[in-house]
């Protein structure tokens, strides 16, 4: 085809170049492209003409697969199964799968047997504008600034600027009403005095008695479950979007360690009842949940970074990019037996925000 | 009825009341007795041959790490080779010996399962050792961990249940998952519902208890029933990788994927058509 014609236009510019470096006798001229050779397919046309067969009829297998996922989009039972594999699945995959494929196969067949091949080198332009660009935009600046006045009348000036700056009030304003401001909600859950610890799913409340040694319980606040044990008069459980949202900050994990492994902060050593500890569930690093305790090193571990808790020595991060040990709920025993808290979390449960204070929360 | 009581209440002063009063007493303190009394001699018996021939066991393959009375071994340095299994219960001894994970082959971050040394009868003498060393957890019963027929909205609250306690290390797909320092969760296909249900009763190596009290053999049975469901769910299509989450399939994308695909863009390049 056009070979020839290609080869030619690409020599000169390097040339002149590397030749032309002043005081260095060594600098080597420009090589150029090697010769450009023809292709099978730019001799024979009867190549090309297989070539162009070839490619158009990749090109038609992929519309007939095209077709052909459709066709098993509708004709195939989800519940038809093939090699123990969903047969939909299986077929829908394969089709769209060789579609694609033999249309880039193709596309790369075209490519390299038929298209024009030579070679060409493209030039890159210089990222600056014109000078005459550049003067004209300077002039028409300057020009527009005098006739305009602004330098000769700074009472207009100033108060364009005022104007300018007071349309951020209404922004401001606005968006301060997308809602209330958040006050110490990020600081409290919903776990208050007497409120007791009862399993998550189930909902069944849980005696200390009934924690054996190595024991871990996934555990919510009562107020988030219905169950038997409801005063059909007492307060009203949470539910929806409300209950969910609760839930995400009080969820909590309760274990049993032998009490002389355990070695309680000053102030916290009534906060377990027989080696019973409740800790948030919620990891402080950026709030996954964590249940992954390991029972004979009291290891709590978060799945989602490797941040490493000790429960037997208050929470304390041991590994990890955690900062703040895991919160802590004082535990408690209510008449019939049953766990309850003492109180809320005395820091705020899961990951740092803006507002929170560096050292002053630790609540020891 | 109440002419009857009110007949009976009217003699109630007659001469023979007491005897007959105290005649229908021993009657039913006797049969209470018969039939709450210790078991015959000849099972009590029975018992003794077998926690004798499970001590001989012990003592043999078991009491060179857990002592000769099963108290435990602590090393000079403070390392517990064997920990003390009195109180471990029948249930500990028949999840670590029929799953062949006791005893161990060496020692090491965790017990590996493999093929049971033992053999039904032995890990029964065993068991019976072990338990009458001290109370603990029983080997469950077949209705315990039976989880066939279980309606569809109890595997659906078995789901809940395992999703909430069970997959932070099992994995959603019950194929297991890496621990700290070399330990590891097993995967649960394949495993026996009484291994699954003793496991989670006694809590195995790092595994922590779920006590039938807070984990009531209700919920077992769910839990069971829907691992067994997982189990039973066919492949929806595709390489599984061995379901093992994010870690598996990016590993697989990054070295197969990525490695496919520069391959064939260099072979594209390199494979020229050009006549030599």
């Amino acid at each position: 085809m056009s070979e020839d014609k290609g080869a030619g236009e690409i020599q000169p510019r390097y040339g002149e170049q590397s030749g032309g470096v002043p005081g260095n006798p060594e600098a080597m001229d420009n090589p150029g492209l090697p010769e450009h050779l023809p292709r099978p397919t730019d001799v024979d046309p009867r190549l090309a003409q297989r070539a162009e067969r070839q490619i158009a009829t990749l090109f038609g297998l992929a519309a007939l697969l095209s077709i052909a996922f459709c066709v098993a989009y509708f004709a195939i039972d989800e519940h038809v199964f093939f090699l123990g594999t969903r047969a939909s699945n299986l077929a829908l995959g394969l089709s769209l799968g060789l579609a694609l494929l033999f249309i880039g196969i193709g596309a790369i067949q075209w490519a390299k047997k038929l298209m024009v091949d030579h070679e060409i080198t493209e030039e890159r332009h210089p990222a600056v504008s014109s000078e005459e660009d550049r003067s004209a935009a300077l002039t028409a600046f300057a020009s527009g600034a005098k006739e305009s006045d602004i330098g000769r009348r700074p009472l207009i000036r100033n108060s364009l600027i005022g104007a300018l700056g007071a349309l951020g009030l209404p922004a401001i304003v606005a968006l301060r009403d997308l809602g209330e401001l958040p006050g110490d909600k990020p600081s409290r859950t919903v776990w208050t005095r007497g409120m007791r610890v009862v399993n998550d799913v189930t909902g069944a409340p849980i005696r200390a008695a009934d924690m054996q040694l190595g024991q871990l319980v996934n555990a919510e606040p009562d107020i988030l479950v219905e169950n038997e044990e409801d005063d059909p008069e007492g307060e009203e459980n949470l539910e929806g979007h409300e209950m969910l949202n609760a839930k995400a900050k009080a969820a909590v994990i309760l274990v049993r360690i032998d009490p002389k492994d355990i070695t309680p902060y000053p102030g916290r050593k009534n906060w377990g009842i027989d080696g019973v500890l409740c800790y948030s569930k919620i990891c402080t690093h950026v709030g996954c949940p964590i249940s992954l305790y390991e029972q004979t090193t009291h290891h709590l571990l978060c799945p989602c970074h490797q941040s490493t808790f000790d429960l037997a020595d208050n929470g304390e991060v041991i590994f990890g990019p955690a900062a703040r040990t895991l919160p802590q709920l004082p535990l408690g025993v209510d008449d019939e037996g049953y766990l309850i808290a003492m109180s809320d979390f005395q820091e705020p449960v899961g990951p740092s925000f803006w507002e929170r204070g560096g050292e002053e929360d630790r609540s020891v | 009825m109440r002419l009857l009581s009110a007949r009976l209440s009217a003699r109630r002063r007659h001469p023979l009341a007491g005897v007959v009063v105290l005649l229908l007493g021993l009657l039913v303190a006797g049969g209470v007795y018969t039939s709450v009394a210790p078991k015959p001699a000849e099972a009590n018996a029975q018992q003794q041959d077998l926690i004798e021939e499970g001590r001989k066991l012990f003592l043999v393959g078991c009491a060179s790490c857990h002592g000769k009375n099963a108290e435990g071994i602590e090393t000079a340095r403070g390392n517990i080779l064997g920990p003390p299994l009195i109180g471990v219960g029948a249930a500990a001894v028949d999840f670590q010996v029929s799953t062949g994970r006791m005893p161990m082959a060496q020692t090491g971050a965790q017990a590996p399962r493999k093929q049971p040394v033992y053999s039904e009868e032995q890990v029964q003498a065993l068991a019976a050792y072990v338990a009458s060393l001290g109370p603990g957890p029983a080997i469950p019963s077949e209705e315990d961990y039976a989880y066939e027929g279980l309606s569809e909205e109890e595997i659906v609250r078995g789901g809940e249940l395992w999703r909430t306690n069970c997959t932070a290390c099992h994995n959603f797909n019950a194929s297991g998952g890496a621990l700290p320092n070399g330990k590891y969760a097993p995967t649960l296909v394949g495993v026996e519902p009484v291994h699954m249900y003793e496991a989670m009763l006694t809590g195995p190596q790092q595994m922590p208890v779920f006590s039938d009290e807070v984990m009531t053999p209700e919920d077992k049975r769910a839990v069971i029933a829907y691992v067994k469901a997982l189990e039973e769910d066919p492949n929806p299509g595709g390489l599984a990788l061995g379901s093992l989450g994010p870690v598996s399939e990016g590993l697989f994308g990054w070295i197969v994927g990525i490695g496919v695909l520069v391959v064939a863009a260099v072979w594209i390049a390199v494979n020229g058509v050009r006549q030599k």
